[in-house]
């Protein structure tokens, strides 16, 4: 589903990633690790196609396809999601509103009219549902005044209603409360199916408990240093990183 | 090169008076350009007019002669050369007893191309539409329903041969002939607009909405609207402007005056979309306006408008709260992109005892705009108790455009309670990227998040309009981030 190949990008002229390898296939959930400011969000934007990170080298492919002249639409239409790290706030504009407007466009680019009315409620029903949403919460400004646990939970909220292809979830787990997170995480199951993959980024081993994912890598520097599976996530949880950076710069 | 005098002018007039037949009916009925006495006189002959009218006008061009454009507004423009402009210009064979049907296919067609069929409005629930093409009536209709309620809604011209009575009573008293410059001109010189009375204790039954449109070049728009409620009587009154694409600057100087008797209410809505000039900065609107309207004893007045055509605005739509517990109300939002320029707010002047007013003001600017909120609140010395509310919000986008806020207080008494609260925010790229990554493209982006922005304002406008206002605002801020 998704190919990294010698990934190296730059945002104002400062290199963040420098040669990232990747391969996530359909079913697959990929967990990535690595301390504050190793690239992970740049990797995550730059896979979503966000404009002031430079692809300096290298290329990403989606389903065999360059994603290199894509917009950030255009991405998002070939079933690309990104749950935000820092989600923004827009004022005036409801949780609702907001996500219709999104699989509108969508649905647009794909040539299909509007969804109807009832099918959308229908299915706001049944997402908001699962993700023990309040229904008052959905009238709300989208992330204006939202908790950072509210926050995450709207953006799975999306990501279910949107029903992505490859689905990146940058930090969701900050913020959450135990409960929160064991309702996203189920949401995030749920969701899962052997034609769509989940790319995991994550501080802690917390999260990897409920969603487990099939590999785990590490990103130090830019780089991807280190594969493995689930148990790697154990051994960073217990050993931290350093041992990662001794064994890099050895 | 000698100087073209005004006699000169005059000279010339004269003889084109013979050329082409001022008073008789002609194909295309444009007075020759330039303003003097004869003009008046003349624009008011050809109306029919009463004596007391033609006086009328009379008076305010003698004021309008001796007094100077003013220069205060935060906007920078060529001045109008008043004397090369035509001030009076009707549609070819017009009959003012026309319903939509006998419109020139035409000008059904220039609606149809500015999204506004005519056919459409008239399948329109519950909308009588009093329909102004450059400056006399076309077209009316639902006259009749609004009849057995005794409320009288036509233009403004049939109102001062049918209901002369009732015009001479109000007219200027809120805005005064010599209230300002435009003000005056348009006293001289109005050509048409719409009249509405409701008579004592009727709540009118649907939405009166009045279409106001420019198409013949070099024609200056001067209409005249005069409201009356009368006690305990309600209207919810809709104005919307449209003008097609052309070169030359326009004047448009409108007046509109409402008045609230006792415990009335009345409702006035704006959607301003003339032309604001192409993205160089050539041509557009220059308008002009003056609205006021007065409040007596439990009156309320509420003006809300989107402000999103012109390439020169100066606009202040105000409330004199002269009765006690009367209300006053502004919501606005006005956007400007490219080269535009907007001076626009309000007043709110607290005459009477518990009198309250709201001011919530929406500037969007794009492009190399200039956006200015101007507001005045004044509590005068007997205005006990009075409140006001106001709220200045500003948008931008992009680095070229500019936003300023010039509220101004003058409070006499001191049980005055004034809250003032005012942000600037800026359209971020984050906010772009977010919605990108959802799946919508950065225009659509904008409008979702300017809609966001105006919703307070937009919430506040008819139903049919707001969706027309919310269309308006994403066409002129089309282009607007690259
Ligand atoms: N827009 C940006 N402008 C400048 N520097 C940036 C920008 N985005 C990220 N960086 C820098 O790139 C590095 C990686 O950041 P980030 O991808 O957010 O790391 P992580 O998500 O792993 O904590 C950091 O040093 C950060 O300061
Ligand atoms: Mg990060």
């Amino acid at each position: 589903m998704l190919q990294i190949k010698d990934l190296h990008a730059s945002v104002e002229d400062k290199t963040i990633l420098r040669g990232i390898n990747l391969e996530v296939k359909a079913g697959e959930v990929h967990a990535i690790m690595g301390p504050n400011g190793s690239g992970k969000s740049t990797l995550a934007s730059v896979i979503a196609g966000k404009e002031e990170y430079e692809v300096d080298k290298g290329e990403i492919l989606l389903n065999e396809e360059d994603l290199e002249e894509l917009a950030a639409e255009e991405r998002a239409h070939k079933g690309i999601f990104l749950s935000f790290q820092y989600p923004v706030e827009i004022p005036g504009v409801s949780v609702t509103n907001f996500i219709k407007t999104a699989i509108n466009a969508t649905r647009k680019a794909k040539g299909l009219a509007d969804m109807p009315a009832k099918d959308m409620l229908k299915m706001i029903r049944e997402k908001s549902e699962m993700l023990e949403i309040d229904r008052k919460f959905l009238s709300r400004s989208l992330n204006v005044g939202f908790s950072g646990g509210e926050k995450k939970r709207n953006e799975i909220f999306q990501m279910a209603m949107l029903e992505p292809k490859l689905a990146i979830l940058d930090e969701t787990d900050s913020g959450l409360d135990i409960d929160a997170l064991r309702i996203v995480a189920n949401g995030v199951n749920k969701l899962k199916s052997k034609d769509n993959a989940v790319v995991v980024i994550t501080h802690y081993q917390r999260l990897l408990d409920y969603i487990v994912p099939d590999f785990v890598h590490v990103l130090l520097d830019g780089r991807i240093v280190k594969s493995g599976g689930p148990e790697l996530a154990h051994e960073l949880e217990e050993k931290g990183y350093d041992w990662i950076k001794e064994e890099v710069d050895a | 090169m000698s100087k073209y005098t005004e006699d000169d002018l005059r000279e010339e007039l004269k003889t084109k008076e013979y050329e082409y037949g001022f008073f008789t009916d002609i194909e295309s009925e444009t007075f020759p350009i330039g303003l003097n006495e004869d003009i008046v006189r003349a624009i008011s002959k050809k109306k029919n007019e009463p004596e007391w009218m033609t006086e009328w006008r009379l008076e305010a061009f003698k004021v309008w002669k001796a007094m100077e454009e003013p220069d205060w507004a935060n906007v920078n423009y060529t001045k109008p050369d008043f004397q090369a402009i035509a001030y009076y210009s009707a549609p070819v064979a017009v009959d003012p007893n026309k319903t939509l049907d006998d419109v020139d296919p035409d000008l059904l067609a220039m609606y149809k191309k500015l999204g506004i069929s005519v056919d459409e409005q008239k399948k329109m629930n519950n909308v009588a539409m009093d329909i102004v093409v450059d400056s006399v009536s076309v077209a009316t209709t639902f006259k009749k329903t609004l009849a057995e309620k005794g409320i009288i809604f036509m233009p403004i011209s049939e109102a001062i041969q049918e209901h002369p009575e009732l015009v001479k009573k109000y007219i200027g008293t809120i805005v005064p002939t010599k209230d300002n410059f435009y003000a005056a001109l348009n006293s001289a010189v109005f050509s048409d607009g719409s009249f509405c009375y409701i008579p004592k204790g009727v709540k009118c039954p649907m939405e009166l909405s009045t279409y106001f449109r420019i198409n013949q070049g070099g024609t200056g728009q001067f209409e005249r609207t005069l409201l009356i409620a009368d006690e305990g009587s309600y209207v919810s009154y809709l104005e919307g402007c449209t003008a097609p694409s052309r070169d030359e600057n326009q004047l448009h100087a409108a007046v509109v005056e409402l008045i609230a008797l006792d415990d009335a209410e009345i409702k006035y809505s704006t959607v301003q979309n003339w032309y604001p000039g192409n993205a160089e900065g050539l041509g557009g609107v220059y308008n002009f306006v003056t609205k006021r309207g007065l409040c007596e004893k439990n009156a309320k007045i509420s003006w809300t408008q989107v402000e999103t055509g012109s390439a020169v605005t100066w606009k202040y739509p105000s409330c004199i709260l002269k009765g006690d517990n009367s209300v006053g109300e502004f919501y606005s939002i006005a956007v400007t992109n490219n080269y535009q320029q907007a001076d626009t707010g309000t007043k709110m002047i607290h005459l009477g005892k518990n009198t309250k007013s709201t001011i919530i003001s929406k500037g969007i600017s794009a492009g190399k705009s200039q956006n200015s909120y101007r507001g005045l609140v004044q509590v005068s010395a007997r205005a006990d108790n009075a409140r006001n509310f106001s709220q200045c919000d500003s948008l931008l986008m992009g680095n070229e455009c500019g936003a300023h806020t010039f509220p101004y207080i003058e409070a006499k008494n001191k049980t005055a309670m004034i809250e003032h609260e005012a942000t600037t925010s800026k359209i971020g790229e984050d906010q772009i990227f977010y919605c990108n990554q959802r799946g919508i493209d950065t225009e659509k982006a904008i409008a979702l998040i300017v809609n966001g922005f105006s919703k307070d304002v937009l919430n506040k406008l008819p139903m049919e309009f707001a969706v027309e206002a919310q269309k308006l605002l994403e066409i002129s801020l089309e282009g607007s981030v690259g």
